[in-house]
């Protein structure tokens, strides 16, 4: 960044030049922010960060707490038609956004903490969201059971499908 | 000027402590991610050798940090609403007065405690006083001591080998084991832990002088694994004997599909859990080593009564069939004082009511309940801190029941409930039927026909204890549990009845009156 051109000679230190403008206490903070940028990068990639973007299963088992689920999906007759966030994740843009920053920020925590239950257990608004794409996919087949106003109570699909998406033990 | 200059110069520090604190919040994160990472690395590093004589558990934890710190926390002292870990153990005669009249004339009469961990086994035996105001048999540290190594070498000096600590942990050597204990089992209880002693425990060395060369360990991990593969393997003789008379038997063990298979093999050899049994089996075969019903005492050997089967009538039978090798004399475990009838005690037999509900017909052991797995880092690990599965409901049960811990609860705490007031009304129609035969002895009833009322009387009890004594408050099998004490309160009521009848006969002219005490 050029100055611009000084008014007169006097204003401004002819010495002054270069990262001495800033003064010392700049200098200090840049290079905080520099380190605190080059760490962010580094942690942001050696967590696999980027994979939290994707669409892979084998993101849900970057930490080792859900390695039970993706072996039984593994095993299971979804695997071959839906991957976790085809069940996991609402099939709206939005909502699977909104879903995923969610279940991310939470699951981190989490498993940060070690304060999560083992076996691990669904919670409410994410088994809604089951339920939801358990419908989307295979409304044309079960439409005539739905409930004729949207919203109505409804018997869960995998009260009953318990192994599809997790094969039993 | 000058104070814009320090203005600006305050929002800077601001700034940057700011970005420091983020600094240190992303290095605690990066942190973090870098040991979770490592968690997910095999732990396992063989440090130490243990043996066949190593039934000190230290080594083994140098092996096995995670388990054994498991195995450690069984001295912890949690309990839950019926039975299970208390520092004080409270003493089981005072919250049931019944449990007087039941054992009269029996050592239990005396001090019947709840019970704690498994830390505490042996201790807890040493200082009960049906152990130090009774002589009692050296079959008790079957199952309270680790003892097989002290067997081997008993059977080894009967066979007139020498022992060093060497050829004591070159192997198992079924075949000493069992002799040894089948000499130990009927000696005093004092000598057999004298010989517990002089047994090397692979880390007590023998000072100068010194008789001992070991130090008594409560059951640790020698006692279920084979110190060289690490795999669960069963160890008590006693265990060994009972099982492989249940194969013989035509008792329907669907639960023990291996059981089946051997029959259906024609085999020749006796069942040999070790051999024939699947791992699944074996992780309640482990515990059913002690947690079963059993005769211990020292006027024949240590025995499991599982020649007819699993059933209460079953070992029920075997005992009515059974006689004392001495003196050819019918099996009884002790003569009720105040009746004089010879009557049968039932231990724990937590194996065989498990073994008839439905967690076992689901394939579910005492393990998967007693000991579930739980991650330690990225590693499944057993827990080894066996106890009650209702203090750990979320990892015992939620594995295989999607509801919330609450229902969960409350629905043992229903059979538990249930089982608990058929408890105190079989315990009620017991003592009455106690009062009616005393009675009856009293208006001068003769043995003869006093004796089918005995029978009576042995089977009511004989039921009402199994029941009372095992560990799970009728959850091991609700509706057996049920069922044997409605049986019980059947045959209380049976006897009663007849002891009056008998009152009456003896003594017409009060008989009224006496009846209706």
């Amino acid at each position: 960044m050029e100055p611009s051109i000084p008014q007169s000679f006097d204003s401004v230190a002819p010495s002054r030049t270069g990262w001495r403008r800033f003064g010392r206490a700049t200098l200090i903070f840049v290079v905080l922010i520099g380190v605190l940028a080059g760490l962010g990068t580094f942690t942001f990639g050696y967590g696999k960060g980027a994979s939290y973007l994707s669409n892979d299963p084998l993101t849900c088992i970057n930490c080792h707490a859900m390695q039970g689920q993706y072996d039984s999906w593994q095993h299971s007759s979804h695997h071959h038609v839906a991957v976790c966030n085809d069940c996991h994740l609402p099939h709206d843009a939005i909502g699977k956004w909104v879903t995923k920053a969610d279940n991310g920020f939470f699951h981190s925590l989490a498993f940060t903490l070690g304060n999560y239950k083992d076996p691990i257990q669904i919670k409410p608004r994410n088994k809604r969201v089951t339920q939801s794409t358990c419908v989307d996919c295979h409304k044309d087949f079960v439409h005539s059971m739905l409930p004729a106003v949207k919203g109505e109570d409804m018997q869960s699909c995998v009260h009953c499908h318990a192994d599809v998406g997790h094969a039993q033990r | 000027m000058e104070s814009k200059k320090s203005r600006g110069f305050g929002l800077l520090i601001v700034l940057t402590a700011l970005v420091a604190m983020a600094t240190v919040g992303v290095v605690g994160l990066l942190v973090n991610i870098f040991e979770r990472k490592q968690e997910a690395r095999k732990p396992f590093v063989r440090l130490v050798e243990v043996n066949e004589v190593s039934t000190d558990p230290e080594p083994w934890g140098v092996n096995f940090p995670l388990q054994y710190e498991s195995y450690l926390r069984t001295a912890d002292t949690e309990r839950t609403e019926y039975g299970g870990n208390h520092a004080f153990t409270p003493s089981k005669l005072k919250q049931d007065p019944w449990l007087t009249r039941l054992y009269d004339g029996y050592a239990f009469s005396v001090d019947y405690r709840e019970a704690r961990g498994h830390a505490y086994m042996l201790h807890d035996q040493e200082v009960t006083k049906r152990v130090t105001d009774f002589k009692q048999a050296g079959a008790c540290l079957h199952c309270h001591a680790s003892i097989i190594p002290t067997y081997r070498r008993i059977g080894l000096e009967q066979a007139g080998e020498e022992v060093s600590e060497a050829k004591l942990a070159e192997g198992f050597n079924q075949e000493a084991v069992m002799a040894g204990f089948r000499a130990v089992s009927r000696k005093p209880y004092e000598e057999v832990y004298a010989e517990l002693l002089k047994t090397h425990d692979g880390v007590t060395k023998a000072a100068d002088g010194d008789p001992h060369m070991g130090s008594a360990h409560p059951v640790s991990c020698i006692d279920c694994h084979d110190p060289d593969s690490m795999k669960i393997r069963v160890t008590r003789p006693g265990f060994i004997d009972g099982i492989a008379k249940l194969a013989r038997s035509d008792d329907p063990v669907p639960h023990l599909p291996s059981i089946q298979k051997w029959r259906d093999s024609g085999s020749e050899t006796p069942y040999d859990p070790n051999t024939d049994a699947t791992r699944q089996e074996l992780r309640s075969f482990v515990c059913g080593q002690c947690h079963v019903e059993y005769y211990c005492a020292n006027k024949m050997t240590l025995t499991f009564p599982w020649g007819n089967g699993l059933k209460v009538e079953d070992l029920e039978q075997e005992w009515d069939e059974t006689e004392f090798p001495d003196d050819g004399g019918e099996f009884y475990d002790f003569v009720h004082k105040e009746t004089g009838t010879k009557v049968y005690k039932a231990q724990h037999p937590e194996f065989e009511l498990w073994s008839q509900g439905i967690h076992a017909r689901a394939g579910v052991s005492c393990s998967d309940c007693h000991m579930p797995y739980e991650k330690q880092g990225a590693t499944k690990v057993s827990s080894h801190w066996v106890r009650s599965p209702m203090l750990n409901i979320n990892k015992a049960c939620q594995t295989c029941h999607n509801v919330s811990e609450t229902e969960l609860q409350a629905r043992v705490d229903t059979i538990q409930d249930r089982t608990r007031a058929l408890i105190d009304r079989a315990a009620i129609a017991m003592t009455e039927m106690l009062d009616a035969i005393v009675m009856a002895q009293e208006n001068g009833a003769t043995e003869a026909q006093l004796k089918p009322i005995r029978d009576l009387q042995r089977k009511a009890m004989w039921r009402l204890d199994y029941i009372s004594s095992e560990n799970s408050k009728g959850f091991h099998a609700d509706q057996e549990a049920a069922r044997i004490l409605g049986e019980s309160i059947d045959y209380s009521r049976q006897a009663q009845a007849a002891a009056y009848k008998l009152g009456w006969k003896a003594n017409d002219s009060e008989s009224n009156e006496v009846a209706t005490k």
